[in-house]
């Protein structure tokens, strides 16, 4: 979706601040959000592009406006509400009406393994490639309103593939459908000039993750 | 905003338990007590979470990394080629995503970023910090990274590369700064010492801190 999340090259949003010795968490509630996010996604009700979708759907001027785990607050509640794990009820009322299904919940034994267990997006299903490294490419000018990882300022762009990292999960259906649609993932580098036009440095270039789905041969 | 947010971070984390619950916090409270009442979270759980990354998996693990990879020639061939499996040597593994190492030379910079969300190297450097899920970096870092980077005082020369990686799949990045000179017959673990977290994310170099040298 043409979101506001799709932020690469836009300009007025100000400085980049470091913090200097910066905790981890700037607040208690902060580390809960992610605790009970990250725990929540134990029960394998969705994937991480859903995840992701679930907080770029977020209002635009509310996004802006929202800290980070504020974002994450809502895209966790939309996800419980969609996925059926909790009632849109019990999430207005604050008063559970069912007990769930328990044998997934994470435990705090089982923490260690369950962020060691890495899930894969890279897939063993053998599907051709449709370019190879060197191969000039386009990317797709396409504007799907569900969710996509073909930032704004890539698409109509020329690049030159990189490097193929062979078959990976496809996040744009993985969001939607669930539909793992597998295919090629390569690194497609872009001159910063072929980007942002010719003030841009010569040398400079950036360098994207895209899929077979999101490219043409140029 | 409510008064409470305008305290110094100190301050807020100080004050949370004696000061009524507001804003998020509040919301936070009752998303949480509903979760684990239907027992779909374990509140030993969430400590367990909350404590591995407070104290376990930060940018101490990366900082690991670069140092062997500064005193151990046939570990960083390994890291450049197959980033993933030569983190998971020292212990580095977890979640989501393949690591892939970017090195820095003294003709390119490499630069990493999420322009659509916040993805980032957990395993090594644990999780991000505000900045770089802020929307200044995230909107800036590719139309402008010269800009970014002269802003926090590292200033790029033409006669170098800048290289923008922004992450869009499950790829995740770990830039393998330069060993700054002056390191010479320092130890790993004296090395491991100075590398910065902004360094393995590309918007600082690793320099030598005055006062230490061995």
């Amino acid at each position: 979706m043409n979101g506001v999340h799709d932020m690469g090259g836009m300009h007025g949003l100000g400085p980049v601040e470091i913090e200097k010795n910066e905790p981890v968490f700037h607040s208690e509630w902060e580390a809960h959000v992610f605790a009970f996010t990250v725990a929540a996604a134990a029960h394998r009700r969705w994937n991480i592009d859903m995840s992701r979708h679930s907080r770029e759907r977020m209002p635009p001027a509310e996004y802006l406006a929202a800290t980070y785990y504020e974002r994450w607050l809502f895209g966790l509640q939309k996800l419980l509400v969609e996925e059926g794990l909790v009632s849109a009820r019990e999430l207005e009322t604050g008063r559970a009406e069912s007990k769930a299904d328990g044998a997934r919940t994470l435990r705090a034994a089982g923490v260690a393994e369950f962020l060691r267990t890495r899930i894969h997006a890279r897939l063993e299903d053998k599907v051709p490639p449709k370019f190879k490294p060197g191969d000039r490419v386009v990317a797709r000018n396409i504007h799907p309103a569900g969710h996509t990882r073909l930032p704004r300022y890539a698409r109509g762009r020329r690049g030159t593939v990189e490097r193929d990292h062979g078959v990976f999960i496809f996040p744009d259906t993985n969001a939607m459908s669930r539909d793992k649609k597998p295919q090629h993932l390569y690194t497609v580098h872009f001159t910063a000039r072929e980007l942002w036009g010719h003030a841009a440095p010569a040398r400079d270039g950036v360098y994207l993750n895209l899929w077979d789905d999101y490219l043409d041969a140029a | 905003m409510s008064g409470h947010d305008h305290h110094h971070h100190d301050d807020e984390h100080a004050r949370e338990h004696d000061r009524p619950l507001s804003g998020p916090a509040l919301r936070v409270k009752a998303l949480e007590s509903l979760l684990v009442e239907k027992g779909l979270v374990d509140p030993k759980a969430l400590d367990e979470l909350i404590d591995t990354y407070e104290t376990k998996v930060g940018p101490r693990n990366g900082a690991r990394v670069v140092a062997r990879a500064w005193v151990d020639a046939a570990f960083k061939k390994h890291l450049l080629a197959d980033g993933g499996a030569a983190i998971a040597e020292l212990g580095y593994t977890g979640l989501d995503a393949e690591i892939i190492v970017l090195e820095n030379t003294p003709k390119v910079r490499n630069l990493v970023v999420c322009t659509l969300c916040s993805c980032y190297p957990w395993p090594v450097l644990g999780l991000p910090p505000v900045w770089y899920k802020s929307a200044p970096y995230r909107s800036r870092a590719v139309i402008d990274p010269r800009g970014v980077l002269k802003e926090l005082g590292e200033a790029v020369t033409d006669d170098v590369e800048v290289r923008v990686w922004d992450s869009t799949a499950e790829l995740r990045y770990l830039v393998l700064p330069e060993r700054p000179a002056g390191t010479e017959g320092w130890t790993e673990e004296e090395l491991a010492g100075i590398v910065t977290r902004d360094s393995m994310i590309g918007v600082a170099q690793v320099t030598v801190p005055a006062g230490s040298r061995r």
